[in-house]
C-alpha cells in the first residue's frame, strides 16, 4: 500500500476497481488540521481525470499495472502493433489511445502499459530522432529568432522547426509535447 | 545598478547577458568586469559587466539563470515589504523581540513534527516564549523569525519558513483583527503603490474592511454540514455521509471536519473575490484560544484567508494554566495514539501562565504567503533566495 508521501506524478494506483496514474497533486494543510494532497487522478482507461483530497496517514492501492518495453512494428488500419522485445509477443493498441502515435517510427523501443494484461497506455521514449522530409526553405538572414516553418518527418507528423531546418536533417523532438528540441549533427 | 556578464565576445562585439535577456554591446577594445558599457538601441540603459566565469555560450548554468530575474526582483520587493512591515509595528508601538529558534520544548499541536536539533528542537512556531515575555511585562511585542515544520513543502509550504507573529497584552482579538487587515493592506500599498494583491491573475482589494463569517456559517453555506461543535466524531460522521462527503478512514472529530473544509470549504473561499476573515471556531479546534465569552461551544479564533491563501491564524489566548496543561496531555494523548513524536511540555510556560497573563490576544502571520500575495507569486519558493532543495 502506498501513503501520501508516496505520491508522486506517474504513481499508479487502483480505486474503485479501475486503474489510475497520478497527474496532479497539491500538499495542503489548512488551519491547525491534518496535512492532506489534493491529488487528480487519470482513469488509465477512459483518461477521465477525478480529484480526491487524501489525509495524511489515508493509503492508496497500487494497481496491478506491468511496465513492458515493446518495440513498434506497424500500423494496422486503427490499431498500432506492437512486439515484445524478450518474449517477442505480438500486441495491438488503438491509436488514439497513444499521445503523439505519429511520432512512432519502425522499430522504436516503448514502454506499454499493461492493466490485468491488457495494454492500456503507451509511452514513447522522451525524445526521438526523425529526418526531415518535407520543408520550404527558410528566408536568408534571420536565424536566430522564434520564427518557425513547418517540416513533415518521416513518419508523417507535421513539426514547426526554425528557419535554418533543410531536408535530410534529423530533428530531436520532444514526445511529451510534439515539439523540435534541436537539430542532431550526423 | 542593472548587471551583466559578457558571455561571448566577437571583433568589437560583447553579447552580455542581463537580467533582461541578452544584448549586444558595442565597445572599443577590449570589456572588463566592473566597466560600464552602453548597451545598442536608443535609450538603452548603461550597464555594469559582471566577471564572467564561463565563456561557453550558452550557458544556462548560472546563479542568475537557475533563480530567475523575476525572483531576484522578488527579494527586492521582499525587502522592501519587510520594511513597511517594520514600519507598521513601529508605528503601533510595538517592541520588536527575538526568541530562540533552538528550544527544548517545540509546540505540540498534533499536526506538526519539529526538527530536531542536538537534543533540542527548532520552533514551529515562537509563541511560548513570547507569552513568557508577556508574562514578564511587556504588553505589545512581534516577532519575525523563522519557524521550522518537518515534512511541509509544497507551493504554499517550506519546512523552513519565516513567520511574524505579535501579541497585545490588556487587548483583546478584535484589535487584532484590525492589526491583520491594517498591516496586509500596509504592505501592498508599500510595494504595489495600493492595497492590491493578486492570486492566480485575479486581483483582490485588501484596503476596505474584510468580510466575516463564522465557522459554522461557512460550514453550513459551502459544506451543507451544521456543526454544533459539542456533538460526538459519530454524529459528526453523520452529517458528512448525509452531505456526499467522503472521510476514508478518519474517525476523530478534527479529522472529520477537515475533510469537509479541504472538500468543500477550502475551494469556496478560495473563489471569493475580497478576503475573508473566519472566526469563531468551534471548541474540538481550540487549540490555544480561550473559550468565547458569548457563546461556550466556540473559542476566541479567526483565521485570515486571502484568494484562498490561509496567511493567519489568530487566538483570545488561553491565560488558564490548568486548562492549558489539560491542553497539552489532550494534545500529547493525540499524538499518542496518531504515532507521532512525543516532545516534553513546557513547564516554563506553565510556569508563567501560574504566575500571571494579562489577557492578551496575538496572532501568526506566514511572511512569506503574504509576500506572495502582494507580489502575485504562484510558488512560495518564488519569494524565498534558495529553497531546500536548491542548497
Amino acid at each position: 500500500m502506498y501513503d501520501t508521501s508516496d505520491i508522486r506524478k506517474g504513481l499508479k494506483v487502483l480505486m474503485d476497481g479501475n486503474p489510475f496514474t497520478i497527474v496532479e497533486f497539491q500538499f495542503v494543510k489548512p488551519g491547525k488540521g491534518a496535512a492532506f494532497t489534493r491529488t487528480k487522478f487519470k482513469n488509465l482507461l477512459t483518461g477521465a481525470v477525478v480529484e480526491r483530497n487524501i489525509r495524511s496517514g489515508e493509503k492508496l492501492e497500487p494497481a496491478n499495472v506491468e511496465d513492458r518495453t515493446m518495440q513498434f512494428l506497424y500500423k494496422e488500419g486503427e490499431d498500432l502493433v506492437f512486439m515484445d522485445e524478450s518474449s517477442y509477443e505480438q500486441v495491438h493498441v488503438r491509436a488514439d489511445m497513444v499521445t503523439n502515435s505519429n511520432l512512432l517510427k519502425d522499430n522504436l523501443s516503448c514502454q506499454v502499459l499493461f492493466f490485468n494484461e491488457r495494454p492500456v497506455d503507451v509511452t514513447l521514449p522522451t525524445f526521438v530522432y526523425l529526418e526531415v522530409k518535407e520543408s520550404e526553405p527558410g528566408v536568408k538572414g534571420d536565424t536566430t529568432g522564434n520564427v518557425t516553418k513547418p517540416a513533415k518527418v518521416e513518419t508523417g507528423a507535421e513539426i514547426a522547426v526554425p528557419l535554418f531546418i533543410r531536408i535530410g536533417d534529423t530533428i530531436k523532438i520532444d514526445t511529451r509535447t510534439g515539439e523540435y528540441v534541436e537539430r542532431v549533427n550526423k | 545598478m542593472i548587471r551583466g556578464r559578457v558571455v561571448a565576445v566577437t571583433g568589437d562585439v560583447a553579447l552580455v547577458r542581463t537580467a533582461r535577456g541578452d544584448v549586444k554591446v558595442k565597445h572599443p577594445g577590449s570589456v572588463e568586469p566592473g566597466d560600464l558599457v552602453q548597451l545598442e538601441g536608443a535609450g538603452a540603459p548603461l550597464e555594469r559587466v559582471r566577471p564572467y566565469l564561463r565563456g561557453d555560450y550558452p550557458t544556462p548554468d548560472t546563479e542568475l539563470a537557475r533563480l530567475g530575474r523575476v525572483r531576484l526582483g522578488n527579494l527586492a520587493a521582499r525587502s522592501r515589504a519587510l520594511g513597511a512591515l517594520r514600519a507598521f509595528f513601529a508605528s503601533r508601538d510595538f517592541v520588536e523581540v527575538e526568541t530562540p529558534l533552538r528550544v527544548k520544548a517545540p509546540g505540540l499541536e498534533v499536526h506538526l513534527t519539529a526538527i530536531e536539533s542536538e537534543g533540542s528542537f527548532l520552533i514551529t512556531s515562537p509563541e511560548y516564549q513570547m507569552k513568557r515575555l508577556l508574562a514578564a511585562g511587556m504588553e505589545r511585542i512581534y516577532q519575525v523569525c523563522k519557524c521550522f515544520r518537518a515534512e511541509e513543502e509544497g507551493a504554499h509550504h517550506a519546512s523552513e519558513f519565516t513567520m511574524c507573529e505579535w501579541y497585545r497584552a490588556w487587548d483583546s482579538i478584535a484589535a487584532i483583527e484590525d492589526d491583520v487587515q491594517a498591516l496586509v493592506a500596509e504592505v501592498a500599498r508599500t510595494v504595489n503603490g495600493e492595497a492590491i494583491v493578486t492570486v492566480g491573475g485575479r486581483r483582490i482589494d485588501v484596503g476596505g474592511a474584510w468580510k466575516r463569517m463564522t465557522v459554522a456559517e461557512a460550514m453550513k453555506e459551502w459544506a451543507g454540514v451544521v456543526i454544533d461543535g459539542d456533538e460526538s466524531s459519530e454524529a459528526l460522521k453523520d452529517k458528512l455521509v448525509d452531505a456526499g462527503i467522503a472521510f476514508g478512514t478518519a474517525t476523530a472529530w478534527d479529522d472529520l471536519f477537515y475533510c469537509a473544509f479541504v472538500d468543500r470549504v477550502e475551494p469556496a473561499i478560495a473563489a471569493l473575490d475580497e478576503p475573508l476573515l473566519l472566526v469563531d471556531w468551534p471548541v474540538q479546534l481550540a487549540a490555544l484560544a480561550r473559550r468565547s465569552p458569548a457563546n461556550d461551544r466556540v473559542v476566541e479564533r479567526f483565521e485570515a484567508y486571502v484568494g484562498g491563501i490561509e496567511l493567519a491564524n489568530a487566538f483570545g489566548e488561553l491565560t488558564d494554566p490548568l486548562e492549558q496543561r489539560a491542553r497539552f496531555e489532550d494534545d500529547l494523548a493525540a499524538r499518542r495514539e496518531r504515532g507521532r513524536a512525543i516532545y516534553p511540555i513546557d513547564e516554563k510556560l506553565i510556569a508563567a501562565l501560574t504566575e500571571g497573563l494579562p489577557p492578551s490576544a496575538g496572532v501568526a502571520l506566514g511572511v512569506d504567503r503574504l509576500i506572495m500575495l502582494v507580489l502575485g507569486a504562484e510558488h512560495i519558493r518564488d519569494v524565498l533566495a534558495f529553497t531546500s532543495d536548491e542548497l
